[in-house]
């Protein structure tokens, strides 16, 4: 998580939903009191600690636990599988620590954990160690779920932000916003047709192929704070500006309607399958060869870096041009 | 009728080319907060010329809702609160509903105040009863609902607006100068193109209904044009695909049976009479003020924010002094930065 420039001090005595929404008061929080104690050797998502080995830690809490498309538990292998492959590295062992409230149901446990053996053998990572806690009725909610990654990065890749140059393409591998309506539709029970389905799937794959088909620069999953919030983070940290078309960005129609209705964006919505690249030369040939893998058969080079602006704009379908902002906590729904 | 009609490239340039020939400076006021949002969304403004300037009114619900009302419910104990999702952000005196859900406060958001309905058979609830005549109806149908069910433990706090009677008052005090009105399309919905009749008959000045897709938008700026150069002010209905000229009828039957019109408080404006809606005494057992004698009165701390002329349109919100130095988003000290829909915060996002 890249530090938020020329943001004001955190004024919260207390913590709320915000800090965790992943947009700028998360970074606030990481900056202020994380970091400010543990010296971090990178605020990113994941570190080299030794011999090209990556890890990464990622906690995973979802409401309901089981929606079209994953669980609870396909998540917390997916989510963490993908942050170990935005670095390039194949990630190959998984340690899991589940915390569990007094009257969860030991047959909903177990197709969790089912979920999470399935999306392993999918991935190709081990699970090799875990932990337990059970707490008392009340103090949580069913079941959290953190996993620790750890990968191997191939020779020769180093994928950073500090590397993206005006002309590289941003390309993401396919529609935006599907996790977000999923969870939306099951949660306040809109009974949608047909149902949408999270885009919850694990990366790695794509992303190996992806560093033998173009020169890629940098790469980051669009999870919590969607594209937009990666476009801004880099944008912050690099300098260069970006401008993305609207009219090149794949989003499902039904997606559209549920944004237009509920007054969200789905720019701002989180993906669990989604990943945004920035990529330097020629990226047809690339793009043939994502769309030909299941997990990218929408994918599309949705904008440019550039020096002409600076920060995200973008340009609208009827010609408009209009920032795209970091947002500073969780999108709210409009009333109307 | 397919919506990407409603943004067919060829017929926003055209209208756009036409609109560029306009030479005398005119100021358009849109009422409906989602006008602003979509302004600002498809980068309007900046298609049009300097000649025609917008400003935003006084229609975004949560933006106009008083600080009391916030404050009355952060006051509550063991009461579960319903609400709109955009209202949790709005500072009151007291802090946000966010905050205060955070120090233990039962805040929950919904999308329907039937949901309200649900949470209510477990817990004594308060549904937060703001908006426009567009989500009064179902506010209102909710009470009614409630009472067929002879639930105990439900009520509204009803901090409803109505927008005919703030535009009555807009430009009776005259330090308003607009001379056309992008008038709310989901309002309108409701209350039919009819209700605006005040304008040109009383002030001589037209209005048309209009949708929110950008040639909505277009339309309606054009056929305010129009209106002013043969000097006809009248209402005009673009959004005519969803707006009658007389409403929902059936809507307005259950505001008439459950509400009735009141004075009310709008923050940034003071009260104005007549521009609310109260609950009756056959409903009063659901009446929240009533409940729990919440007093509603004007406790707007003098921050220095200029919302109230932003909410007139005697500003836009770059000319009051906090804006984008002290009051952000992220920190908004006025309402009109909380809500997405608020001029400010649509500024912010769109037109800096």
């Amino acid at each position: 998580m890249p530090l938020c420039l020329g943001v004001k001090k955190m004024k919260d005595k207390i913590i709320t939903l915000g800090h965790g929404s992943g947009a700028g008061l998360t970074h606030k929080l990481i900056e202020e009191v994380f970091d400010r104690n543990f010296k971090l050797p990178t605020l990113d998502d994941t570190v080299e600690i030794e011999n090209r080995m990556v890890v990464t830690t990622d906690s995973h809490v979802v409401k309901p636990i089981f929606f079209p498309g994953g669980d609870i538990g396909k998540l917390s292998v997916t989510g963490t599988v993908n942050d170990v492959s935005m670095s390039g590295a194949i990630p190959k062992y998984l340690l899991s620590a589940f915390i569990i409230e007094e009257g969860f149901k030991i047959s909903d446990l177990k197709k969790i954990v089912r979920s999470m053996k399935d999306a392993a053998e999918e991935a190709g990572v081990h699970i090799i160690a875990g932990d337990t806690k059970v707490v008392e009725k009340g103090k949580a909610d069913g079941i959290y779920i953190t996993t620790t990654g750890i990968g191997f990065l191939p020779a020769g890749v180093h994928l950073s932000s500090k590397n993206i140059q005006p002309g590289d393409k941003i390309i993401v591998n396919g529609t935006l916003g599907d996790h977000t309506v999923a969870i939306i539709n099951a949660r306040e029970n809109l009974e949608l047709d047909p149902t949408p389905q999270s885009d919850c799937a694990s990366l790695n794959g794509l992303v190996q192929l992806m560093l033998k088909n173009a020169k890629i620069r940098f790469l980051r999953d669009a999870t919590r704070g969607g594209v937009a919030t990666i476009l801004n983070e880099v944008t912050e940290e690099t300098d260069l500006g970006i401008i993305i078309e609207e009219d090149a960005v794949p989003i499902k129609d039904a997606t559209l309607a549920v944004c237009g209705l509920l007054g969200l964006d789905p720019l701002y919505m989180a993906n669990e399958g989604k990943l945004v690249s920035f990529v330097s030369g020629n990226t047809s040939n690339l793009i043939a060869e994502m769309k030909k893998y299941e997990h990218g058969i929408d994918s599309s080079v949705i904008g440019e870096v550039t020096t002409e602006v600076k920060g995200v704009y973008l340009r609208t379908s009827i010609g408009g041009l209009r920032p795209l902002l970091m947002l500073e906590s969780d999108p709210l729904p409009r009333i109307c | 009728m397919h919506l990407n009609n409603f943004r067919n490239l060829e017929l926003i340039k055209k209208i756009v080319t036409e609109l560029q020939s306009w030479e005398k400076p005119v100021k358009f006021m849109e009422v409906c907060g989602s006008h602003t949002m979509a302004i600002g969304h498809w980068g309007i403004r900046k298609l049009l010329p300097k000649t025609i300037s917008l400003i935003s009114g006084p229609g975004c619900p949560v933006c106009v809702t008083p600080s009391s009302v916030i404050d009355s419910l952060i006051d509550l104990k063991d009461v579960t609160i319903a609400t709109f999702g955009d209202l949790v952000r709005v500072p009151g005196n007291k802090g946000t509903l966010e905050q205060a859900r955070a120090n233990g406060l039962d805040v929950r958001m919904v999308y329907s105040p039937m949901e309200t309905l649900e949470i209510a058979r477990e817990k004594e609830t308060v549904f937060v009863g703001i908006g426009f005549e567009t989500t009064i109806p179902g506010i209102a149908y909710t009470i009614m609902e409630a009472s067929r069910q002879n639930l105990k433990n439900f009520s509204v706090l009803p901090a409803f607006k109505l927008v005919p009677p703030a535009l009555d008052a807009l430009l009776s005090a005259k330090d308003t100068n607009v001379n056309g009105f992008i008038l709310p399309g989901h309002v309108s919905v409701i209350i039919g193109s009819d209700a605006y009749s005040l304008l040109p008959e009383k002030f001589e000045i037209g209005g048309v209904v209009t949708g929110f897709e950008p040639l909505d938008i277009l339309v309606g700026i054009k056929k305010l044009i129009e209106q002013i150069r043969l000097q006809k002010p009248k209402i005009e209905n673009e959004y005519s695909r969803v707006v009658s000229s007389s409403g929902n009828l059936q809507a307005q039957k259950v505001i008439e049976k459950v509400l009735q019109i009141e004075d009310a408080l709008w923050r940034g404006l003071g009260w104005i009479p007549i521009s609310g809606l109260g609950i009756r005494e056959e409903f009063s057992r659901f009446d929240a003020i009533k409940k729990y004698g919440f007093e509603i009165t004007d406790t707007e701390e003098q921050t220095g924010c200029r919302c109230g002329d932003v909410l007139k349109g005697k500003i836009i919100p770059p000319e009051c002094p906090l804006f984008g130095k002290v009051c952000l988003p992220n920190n908004p000290i006025g309402p009109c930065m909380v809500s997405s829909e608020g001029s400010c915060a649509a500024y912010y996002k769109y037109e800096r």
